[in-house]
């Protein structure tokens, strides 16, 4: 049997570890597939290599995969998210000088106390004609969603009080550096190595903002899906035993190792081993603190493509892209997470498998057993900072809500 | 028509610019990567964006795009999908075009085209490049070995090579990486004797 290959675009980003891995550590080989990463250094290179066949899958941003297959800013191509490679693991970073204005503190502090005082800096700022300016790694990312629906829920009206501008995760703490912006909302280790360069301190973890908020995602064209599906359900397992060994504790070390090398990550390896252990250097010098589920890559069925996380996406969309709500577009969002591939790929495995596709968003406090058919399946808090929480069937009742 | 150019490699941008000119699209603007990028397309007002597939302002650039969709006087550019065989083809050469709503795809279709004949012709010089370069440092480890070699075998620079190529074969391994390898373990063992 020839090994099927699956070329796997990806940015240079800790989550980027689960395809990494799969390829390091054989979990791909023994299940008949080869993966050949192809490393970029933006979302658009990415985008177009997997639409154009260069690439057969991809690390992506969640958002721009439901754009993609929405057709915004281009025609529509269909897509399918079977598999999701992590929650959270991103962080907002303020400049020294913010830091220093809206007097954060050496720990992580709450996001309603923080908003508030950056609520008065950013009203400040917008008076004296030079409004605070964020930069998110792209229109179309969770970290743009996550930003907004904090500041929004502190009383500060992006674009309005705010202004939101687009910087490559490579090139994030250079821009705060330069003074280009104030503060940054990327992922691991670029918030990291912005405090190590001294150019930035870090605020809240987007773990904060939304305790389980859909990151990245594997993406495919439908088309390909279609073509290969055995395949593609042999890849799905071997990303998810990735997932598994880069939880277990112990192997921390090692997935440093491999994911900071020049060819992945090229990245200082001591950032990278405290964003995969959840510990976060919140300012130059200061000692890491730890913050339980900074970043959130397998437990409770985390790779388990819910549909509900697509349509909060979708939701976010219309809400900052001021675009009505179309009960079509909304369908096609939710349909391009695959939650039917993802079960019919680990049938047989042990692995939980969750009974409904969709949830509630934002509505368990303490840990609540679900429905499943396959394993026990018990969900942790998937808090909302402001307590909201997202019903995928009233999308509109739920825009007409927020501030 | 106005075209702006947007590229890393200020080398490829002017051969670009050259095969454009030649070609009579002589409306051309050279965007200055280092500065900043969404005020000089403004400033443009083009009509086709070229732009290299690997460029690090590719996403700011499609963020400026989808934004200006709500200016007064916009700048709406797509990525072209006028001919999805060309586009293929422009992202195979590593280019990437972005044009505006309304653009013929006969009037696209020659820039596109063009800019993909420039990317091939850029990549053939750089791996030529590459290549000489490569040659020369081989051979400059070769001599090195020989050298090595003669010294302390007491031999002549024939039977050095002899013996390079003879170890070469037998471990079906390139002269220059035994080279490089005598070359190495003699910076390292070479006064243990």
């Amino acid at each position: 049997m020839t090994a099927e290959t699956f070329r796997i675009g990806f940015l240079p980003l800790v989550d980027a570890a689960l395809p990494i891995l799969a390829h390091e550590l054989g979990f791909a080989a023994r299940e008949g597939v080869q993966i050949e990463l192809v490393r970029d250094m933006t979302w658009a290179t990415v985008r177009d290599r997997l639409l154009y066949g260069h690439t057969d899958a991809a690390h992506m941003i969640a958002p721009l995969a439901i754009a993609t297959a929405l057709g915004r800013d281009r025609p529509a191509v269909p897509m399918a998210v079977p598999f999701v490679l992590g929650l959270n693991g991103n962080a907002v970073t303020f400049s020294t000088q913010l830091a220093k204005d809206v007097g954060l503190g050496d720990t992580l502090g709450d996001p309603a106390t923080i908003g508030a005082a950056l609520q008065r800096v950013a009203a400040a700022r917008k008076i004296a004609g030079k409004p605070l300016r964020f930069g998110v790694v792209h229109r179309y990312s969770s970290h743009n969603y996550m930003l907004r629906y904090w500041l929004a829920g502190v009383g500060i009206r992006p674009d309005l009080h705010i202004d939101i501008v687009v910087t490559s995760p490579p090139f994030a703490a250079d821009a705060l550096a330069a003074g280009e912006v104030d503060g940054i909302c990327v992922g691991e280790p670029w918030n990291s190595i912005a405090v190590e360069r001294g150019v930035g301190h870090i605020a809240l973890a987007t773990a904060q903002i939304w305790r389980r908020g859909v990151e990245k995602v594997l993406a495919l064209r439908d088309a390909v899906v279609d073509e290969r599906r055995d395949a593609v359900e042999a890849l799905l397992r071997a990303l998810h035993a990735a997932a598994a060994h880069f939880v277990e504790p112990g192997t921390a070390e090692d997935s440093a190792d491999i994911l900071s090398r020049p060819e992945y990550l090229n990245a200082p390896r001591d950032a990278v081993l405290r964003a995969i252990t959840d510990r976060v250097r919140l300012t130059p010098g200061g000692d890491a603190i730890h913050y339980p589920d900074f970043m959130f890559q397998h437990r409770e069925a985390a790779n388990f493509p819910w549909r509900s996380q697509a349509a909060w996406l979708y939701s976010q969309m219309l809400r900052w892209d001021a675009a009505p709500y179309s009960s079509a577009d909304a369908a096609t969002a939710a349909a391009v997470f695959r939650p039917d591939i993802y079960r019919a790929a680990l049938a047989g495995s042990g692995a939980p498998l969750p009974g409904a596709s969709s949830k509630l968003e934002g509505g368990i406090d303490t840990p609540l057993g679900a429905g499943s058919v396959q394993g026990r399946l018990l969900l942790g808090s998937d808090r909302f900072f402001d307590g909201r929480a997202f019903d995928p069937d009233d999308i509109q009742g739920y825009l007409a809500d927020l501030p | 028509m106005r075209i702006a150019i947007i590229d890393t490699s200020t080398t490829r941008a002017a051969i670009i610019s050259d095969g454009l000119r030649e070609a009579g699209l002589d409306d051309l603007v050279l965007i200055d990567t280092a500065g900043p990028l969404a005020a000089q397309i403004e400033a443009a007002q083009p009509e086709v964006v070229l732009i290299n597939l690997e460029n690090p302002s590719r996403d700011l650039l499609e963020d400026f795009f989808a934004m200006s969709r709500a200016l007064a006087r916009p700048i709406a550019m797509f990525v072209d999908q006028s001919d999805a065989e060309a586009t293929g083809a422009a992202i195979d050469a590593g280019v990437s075009a972005y044009v505006v709503d309304g653009l013929s795809k006969q009037r696209i279709k020659p820039v596109i085209d063009l800019a993909i004949r420039r990317f091939q012709a850029f990549s053939r010089l750089q791996r030529e490049l590459d290549e000489a370069k490569n040659a020369l440092v081989e051979r400059a480890a070769i001599d090195r070995a020989k050298a090595i070699l003669m010294k302390r075998r007491a031999i002549d620079e024939p039977a050095a090579y002899a013996l390079l190529r003879g170890q070469a074969m037998r471990t079906n391994r390139r002269i220059s990486e035994i080279a490089e390898a005598i070359v190495t373990s003699d910076a390292l063992l070479g006064d243990m004797e």
